[in-house]
Formats: C-alpha cells, sequence, structure tokens
C-alpha cells in the first residue's frame, strides 16, 4: 500500500520543517498549545496518507454504486448502505443476496462474518493508540477498514493518534460515499440492453478481488474452491439455497483448511 | 424485502461496527489464539469462492453458458492484473457482445 511518508522517519521536531516545505504557511507557526499527541500535523498527515485509499476507492466505489442501481436499490438505499456500513467486500456480497432474495437474517450474518476480521485490526492499533479517550476511538474505530489499517499500521510513526486516523478515516470515507452515489446515477443512464448485462457485475467483481491473491497462494486457491464446491452442493438441498449455503460452506472451509494447511505461503 | 431493507442496512451497519470497535474501545489487552486468527484470515477467500459458484453459472436460469462466458473474460482480465473496473467492465461488454450474437 502506497503511503503519504517514506520508510524515512519524521522525527517529531522536524515535523513544523516539513509542514514548512509543504508551503502550509500556518504549520509554521508553532502554537503554544501544541500537545506531543495531539497536532494538527497529525491530522494533515492522516490526510494525506488517506488520499492513495481515497483514489484506490474511488473506482471500487463507483462500481458499487452501478450495481446497486442494476439490483434496483434505491438511491437512498445504495448511499445509506455506504454511509452506514463502509465495508466494500461485504457491500457487494449484500447486493448479490439482496439480489437472491436472501432474508435480512442471513444478509445481517453473512455481513457479520465478513467483517469479524475487523477485530484483528482493531486490536492491532489499540497497541499503538492506547492514548485517546474512549469515545474519540469509538469514532475512528468506524473508519477502519483492510485499507486505511494497512496504511495506519505501516506508518512510521511509533505511536498513531486519533488525529492522524481520523483525517485518513474521514478523507477514504468520503471518497466513498460520495463515489458510491456518482457510480448510482451514472447507473441509471445507461441504456436497458447495457444494464441487462450488468448481471455479471459482481461475479466479475468477486473474481477480480481473488484472482490476484490466488496467483500467489495456493491456500486461497484452496479455500475458494472448497467454499464453491460446498456451496453448489448445497444449493442442491432447498433450505440451505442462498444465504445460509454460503454461510456454512464460507465457515467449513474456513476452518477445515486452515488445519489442513497451516504452513501459510500467502503473502499478507 | 425492500420495504425494510433501510433496517436490514442498519443492522448491517452495527454487526460491522462491532468488531471494529470492541477491542479499541473495550477489551483490555486481548489476544486471540493464532488459530482462530489464521481462520478470520482464510474468510475473505473462502467465502468468495462460495459467492461465485455455483451462482456465477445461473445469472441466466435457462442458459449456464452464459454465466460462463462472462466469467471466463472476468477471469482472463483479472489474471492480467487489470485494474477492478477494468475487468467488471470488459465482462459486461463481452455478454453484451455475446447476447447481441
Amino acid at each position: 500500500m502506497i503511503r503519504g511518508l517514506s520508510r524515512g522517519q519524521t522525527p517529531y521536531h522536524l515535523i513544523n520543517i516539513t509542514s514548512y516545505k509543504n508551503g502550509d504557511e500556518k504549520e509554521m507557526m508553532p502554537s503554544p498549545a501544541l500537545h506531543r499527541e495531539e497536532t494538527p500535523a497529525d491530522w494533515k498527515k492522516g490526510v494525506q496518507a488517506g488520499l492513495p485509499i481515497a483514489i484506490g476507492y474511488m473506482p471500487v466505489a463507483f462500481t458499487f454504486g452501478l450495481l446497486a442501481k442494476a439490483a434496483e436499490l434505491s438511491l437512498f438505499e445504495a448511499i445509506g448502505m455506504s454511509v452506514i456500513v463502509f465495508a466494500g467486500a461485504s457491500q457487494y456480497i449484500a447486493l448479490s443476496m439482496i439480489v437472491a432474495m436472501s432474508g435480512a437474517a442471513e444478509l445481517i450474518l453473512t455481513t457479520f462474518i465478513m467483517n469479524i476480521r475487523h477485530l484483528l485490526m482493531s486490536a492491532s492499533l489499540k497497541e499503538r493508540a492506547e492514548d485517546d479517550p474512549k469515545w474519540l476511538r469509538a469514532i475512528y474505530a468506524f473508519f477502519i477498514t483492510d485499507e486505511t489499517f494497512s496504511v495506519a499500521a505501516t506508518s512510521p510513526e511509533k505511536k498513531i493518534t486519533g488525529s492522524y486516523l481520523l483525517g485518513l478515516g474521514v478523507v477514504a470515507y468520503s471518497c466513498w460515499v460520495i463515489f458510491s452515489g456518482v457510480g448510482y446515477l451514472m447507473g441509471a443512464g445507461l441504456p436497458q440492453s447495457l444494464q441487462d448485462s450488468m448481471g455479471i457485475a459482481l461475479y466479475a467483481m468477486f473474481i477480480a478481488l481473488l484472482v490476484p491473491a490466488a496467483k500467489k497462494s495456493k491456500k486461497v486457491i484452496a479455500l475458494a474452491t472448497s467454499a464453491g464446491v460446498l456451496n453448489s452442493i448445497f444449493s442442491l438441498v432447498p433450505t440451505l439455497k442462498g444465504g445460509w449455503g454460503i454461510i456454512l460452506s464460507t465457515l467449513i472451509a474456513a476452518v477445515t483448511i486452515e488445519f489442513f494447511m497451516r504452513g501459510d505461503e500467502r503473502d499478507e | 424485502m425492500s420495504d425494510h431493507l433501510i433496517w436490514v442496512i442498519v443492522g448491517m451497519g452495527i454487526v460491522t461496527y462491532i468488531p471494529r470497535m470492541l477491542p479499541l474501545v473495550l477489551f483490555h489487552t486481548n489476544h486471540l489464539h493464532p488459530r482462530i486468527q489464521g481462520i478470520l484470515k482464510n474468510v475473505p477467500f473462502a467465502i468468495l469462492g462460495a459467492l461465485i459458484f455455483p451462482g456465477v453459472l445461473t445469472i441466466n436460469p435457462e442458459n449456464y453458458l452464459y454465466g460462463g462466458i462472462g466469467a471466463a473474460a472476468a477471469f482472463i482480465a483479472a489474471w492480467l492484473n487489470l485494474n477492478v473496473i477494468v475487468v467488471v467492465l470488459s465482462s459486461i461488454f463481452v455478454l453484451y457482445g455475446y447476447t447481441l450474437l
């Protein structure tokens, strides 16, 4: 993941010099109220580090908007999902389950299973961001995604401050929400015959997410194949068709493959 | 479904927020068992497999080939490391071309 700052570290006493180089005049005046942990510079650094994520999110959010339109969500529901959930993969999954007429319980449980992985990231961030008050942590926790976490976790600073995480999160989040709306509106403008071909779009998206990881790792191939085969079998059983089959095959594959292939060669 | 879809979305938001927030706000030093961590890391890849199959073959219930062609187009584009949106667009256009045949 690209970062705003190089590994060349930024010792704290050099922050104002760094800002000066960036040409921001406000930052040139060291305010007497500056604390070691919370400075405007931190917020700005967060925003800078968030920009590459925002750019990366644009096409993904745009595609989400297009697909939400194809899945016949309203504009309010499409943007609402990006505002409230802010988790790319599970939003795509929700769309495909809505199209497949899955029930509310299956949708919510699948979302939960898909996103439990944020526990790991949140726990890891806590190690480095302990000094902030709880309410502030509760706010920036909302912005944890695979991407914002990767950037924050590899940032050269020893302590990650709340201002940094907020700057990072807000930039990524705004871009996500705005481009979801833009994608939806663009989708509405497409000719009907083209909209009909968009049924493949969600699956193409999943394939695009999976293939690059599968090229690097046999474990990923094993996980995806076994879950796909299991779900194909489950789809023959009326009660397991749709959401529950997805949940069950995911859990079985994730657990059994972990026991068979512990020697993990996957690049994280 | 669509009448209460916004409430489903709110539910999705809540269950997504809880794992993001719990360790940061409430847990004291908490270390998950490495085996559990491994399983959690496996979930995204397994779920992708389950989402693709068998669903992709049934987007046109009368013709499995339709989904198969779209999936093959997406696979080739993804194999070439093209950007996600390019992968999505190329599979749409390949299928659009196929329906015109």
